[in-house]
């Protein structure tokens, strides 16, 4: 019987406890790892209480509606959580190197590591990173004032937050589980995983699930519904493509992943027999719903990727995109087939060999558009007059490691060889390949490049040329590795091993972690550096890099209403053909007044709600848990009676700002991309004739 | 009002502002229906393949009554009937009373469609037939225990807009979220089809 009021939460569920017990290197670990979670919460508050900054951070951030705050929000958040999952990669390789026959972290350990670090990964990184940059980028390259629902924006952000708050509690209240990214039954049921750790995956993926699911309608609609005049399907920029193409597939993919959490819940607290070894259940069906998500979800998050590696090979090479109607088709293509091939995951568990052959030969299929899309942005470079800027840097990179990464998802796509290697680090170095270079190396090229556009000012781009280099450098000495272990069969997820030769190549994986960390720190050193010299780096007209598309015709940073007057679009490229053929930067012919959604705290309200139900729910303290929901409930129908959503912003004021803007720009002396890179650059583009 | 009667509900003059402004929401409403119908596809699809997963336990022919189901079907049709009943009134004439008056009946039908669900439910499970029993009882009282779950969403969600129109009218806000509970209460509807043919007749099959 566990407690009425408390659960079963009680005081020796933290890791300080453990180690005050049992004082080993482990439990040092654990009790550290919670700590720098609680002193990193401590220092945050205590810098927003000694600068004043709570008030200006609820009225300016946490609270408003508007898409390009919301976008950087997650992308802070998804920083956040990205900081501490490269952390626990290089924990996990530390440990690998002491592994021989043991090591310093106990299995147990080590499993909820690579736990959490794919949780994290997946749902808490890459998912918030590329929900993050479409907010963003979208309403912009679309001419929109913002996204079609934007409380529901802000409520899709509160969600995400909650699940991966929960996922940073699990640090110190109590543990994660121990189920892989993935949490297979029967081994995640109550039988053989009682305690909370299992619960928590549950209710945080559960959780920022269906905030996910939200925004793929939000984006969805947004891109359908919300297009300036003249901006055809066929006139979007790629960006834009490959984010309705997401939208539609989040849509699609993040419900089997609810099904089948909420059935675990199910079989957990309620003694279901979904997917138990007894009275009926069929553990295989989990897998079966499962990947029904999971194989798509690779393509929602890099997807957008491709999208920005369009964006800067056009614009980086001052050229038209080659292919553009092939690479929408491709985009599509991809999108389609992504959903056929989900039981890839599961060739060895008996489906028999004419099933497998199907799912084989639908993998291989994808190659094509993806091979299609290559040669695309192969193309556009091709002859054009290529700045290798840090963008440009990270597509190199892509570009190499990709390809490589791609030819061995192809023969992990073949029955018979994945027999040979499925579950061996061969996998694990298969999926870091496509999905560091696809979709880690294509946020940062987008981050590079859309930074301006959200601050104002361009990164350093001596630091940041080197942190790209470091990503490189390190990811090659880090992963690629592991393919040779795989072959020579080292399993993965494995706490140790016992075969010698394996220890000097953990030495080498080693030194690729170290790399990585120092990536890692030079990027940060980047964001510091540049932002204390923002005057030198200052580009507020906000065309830095001779842009194409619609968002770079606005300021930087972009007024809370995008655009002064509606924009309308003849051709794709708009700002390209408008700089070299007619005048840009002209006052709109009619001023209009518009509507802004005021500020409101739903998202925080309902985030937060659904957070502490979550953690509720993992301690069975069913009445906080009861009580939360009722205030989410209560929270929803209370907005339906608001009636005071919006606020006008008059023509006469948008009129006067757009004017103030153009003498901006008149008195801004333009660059050519020769000095692109100086302080002379305040983003005021000299166009070269498009090609 | 009535000579600017055209195809949809009206919101307003024809092709107006609110009726830009319901276009949006409409839209998002239908992807969330699509989305909601990929969960209930694989709640079906595993019925589907839990079915023969009996595990010892009572199975469809001891468990179900085709007479209740019966009834309850008849009674979920004639509330999708009594809602379209709402939309029209909504639409020829913008009848405050008459919107109130039918949104009462199709909650009562509802309600009563609810009633025999939940007695059904506790009779099976007075035979045993409970979900902790078998992978198919399992399956069983996920996929038609959601769809009552959604339909006890659907009550609250008609008193919500009770409560909109007693507080307001049939503004353009209110008559755009009759829309979209129209949409859904059909759409539960739909669903209960499903589960009648796939359930109900081909459990018993
Ligand atoms: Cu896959």
């Amino acid at each position: 019987m566990s407690d009425p009021v408390f659960g079963r939460l009680d005081w020796r569920v933290t890791p300080f406890d453990d180690f005050w017990r049992n004082p080993t290197a482990n439990e040092a670990v654990a009790s550290g790892a919670a700590l720098v979670v609680i002193l990193g919460a401590v220092a945050v508050a205590w810098f927003l209480t000694s600068r004043r900054l709570w008030r200006p951070l609820w009225r300016d951030w946490l609270t408003s509606a508007d898409h390009k705050k919301i976008g950087i929000m997650y992308v802070v958040l998804a920083g956040v959580m990205f900081l501490r999952a490269v952390a626990e990669g290089f924990v996990m390789r530390t440990h690998q190197v002491t592994a021989l026959d043991g090591g310093f972290l106990s299995p147990d350990h080590f499993a909820q590591l690579f736990s959490t670090h794919g949780t994290i990964m997946i749902f808490f990184v890459a998912t918030p990173l590329i929900t993050g940059l479409i907010n963003f980028v979208v309403p912009l390259q679309i001419g929109a004032r913002d996204m079609a629902f934007p409380v529901m924006n802000q409520v899709s952000l509160g969600l995400t937050a909650a699940g991966a708050g929960l996922v940073m509690i699990s640090l110190v209240v109590g543990q994660f589980g121990t189920g892989g990214w993935t949490m297979y039954p029967p081994y995640t049921g109550a039988t053989f995983s009682p305690g909370p750790g299992v619960d928590y995956w549950i209710w945080a993926i559960g959780i920022s699930g269906i905030g996910s699911t939200l925004s793929g309608i939000n984006f969805a609609v947004t891109i359908y519904k919300m297009r300036a005049p003249g901006v055809r399907f066929l006139r979007m920029p790629m960006f834009t493509w490959t984010a309705l193409t997401t939208a539609i597939m989040m849509v699609y993919a993040f419900p089997p992943l609810t099904v089948s959490n909420a059935m675990l819940a199910l079989d957990r607290y309620l003694d279901f027999h979904f997917f138990t070894n007894d009275l009926g259940g069929n553990m295989m069906h989990y897998a079966n719903i499962f990947w029904m998500f999971g194989h798509p979800e690779v393509y929602i998050v890099v997807l957008p990727a491709y999208g920005v590696f369009s964006e800067i090979s056009s614009t980086f090479a001052a050229k038209r995109l080659y292919g553009y109607n092939s690479l929408v088709i491709a985009t599509l293509a991809i999108a389609v087939i992504s959903f056929c091939v989900w039981l890839h995951h599961f060739f060895t568990m008996g489906q028999g060999a004419s099933v497998n052959a199907a799912f084989g030969i639908a993998t291989m299929i994808i190659a094509v558009p993806t091979g299609v899309k290559v040669y695309d942005w192969l193309a556009t470079l091709y002859e054009g007059r290529i700045r290798m800027s840090v963008p440009i840097i990270y597509l190199t990179g892509f570009f190499i490691l990709f390809v490589f990464g791609g030819l061995t998802g192809v023969i992990l796509a073949n029955p018979t060889l994945d027999y040979q290697v499925h579950n061996s680090q061969f996998l694990v170095a298969h999926f870091h390949n496509v999905l560091i270079p696809g979709t880690l190396f294509g946020v940062f090229a987008g981050i590079h490049y859309w930074f301006p556009k959200a601050f104002g000012f361009r990164l350093d781009e001596r630091l940041a040329r080197r942190a790209a280099y470091l990503w490189f450098a390190g990811f090659c000495l880090a992963f690629l590795p592991l393919y040779w272990l795989g072959l020579m069969g080292m399993p993965r997820r494995a706490a140790s091993y016992e075969n010698a030769a394996f220890e000097s190549v953990m030495w080498l994986t080693f030194a690729g972690a170290v790399i990585v960390l120092a990536a890692l720190g030079t990027m940060i050193w980047t964001f510091v550096a540049s932002a204390r010299n923002r005057a030198a780096l200052a580009c507020p007209i906000g065309d830095p890099w001779d842009g194409r598309s619609l968002e770079w015709a606005t300021a930087a940073p972009a007024p809370e209403w995008n655009f002064a007057a509606t924009p309308e679009v003849e051709a794709l490229d708009p700002f390209t053909i408008e700089k070299a053929e007619g005048e840009p930067y002209q006052p709109a012919e009619c001023y209009e007044d518009i509507e802004v959604p005021r500020n409101t705290a739903m998202g925080v309200v309902i985030g937060g709600l659904t957070g502490v139900m979550g953690f509720a729910l993992v301690w069975w303290m069913w009445w906080l848990a009861a009580l939360a929901l009722a205030g989410v409930v209560a929270a929803i129908v209370a907005r339906a009676f608001v009636t005071d959503t919006h606020q006008r912003i008059g023509a006469d004021e948008l009129r006067q700002a757009h004017r103030d803007f153009l003498d901006r720009v008149a008195a801004t002396e333009p660059v050519n991309r020769d000095l692109e890179m100086t302080s002379r650059n305040r983003g005021r583009a000299d166009p070269e004739a498009p090609a | 009002m009535s000579e600017n009667v055209h195809p949809g509900i009206n919101l307003g003059a024809s092709h107006g502002e609110a009726h830009h402004g319901s276009e949006r929401t409409a839209f998002g409403f239908w992807i969330f229906l699509m989305s909601d119908l990929v969960i209930f596809g694989i709640l079906f699809a595993t019925y589907v393949v839990m079915r023969p997963n009996l595990a010892g336990g009572p199975g469809p022919s001891e468990l179900y009554d085709l007479k209740s189901i019966a009834k309850q079907t008849g009674l979920l049709l004639a509330s999708s009937f009594t809602f379209g009943l709402v939309s029209l009134s909504m639409k020829y004439g913008s009848r405050t009373g008459a919107v109130a008056f039918w949104l009462v009946i199709t909650a009562a039908l509802g309600t009563g469609f609810l009633y025999l669900e939940i007695k059904d439910f506790a009779r099976m499970a007075g035979d045993g037939g409970i979900p902790q029993r078998s992978g198919f009882l399992s399956s069983l009282w996920a996929l038609v225990g959601l769809h009552g779950l959604h339909l006890v969403a659907g009550l609250a969600w008609i008193g919500v807009m009770l409560a909109l129109i007693t507080a307001r009218g049939l503004s353009d806000a209110v008559k755009s979220r009759l829309l979209l509970l129209g949409l859904y209460w059909h759409f539960l509807d739909l669903i209960w089809i499903g589960i009648f043919s796939v359930v109900f007749l081909g459990g018993m099959a």
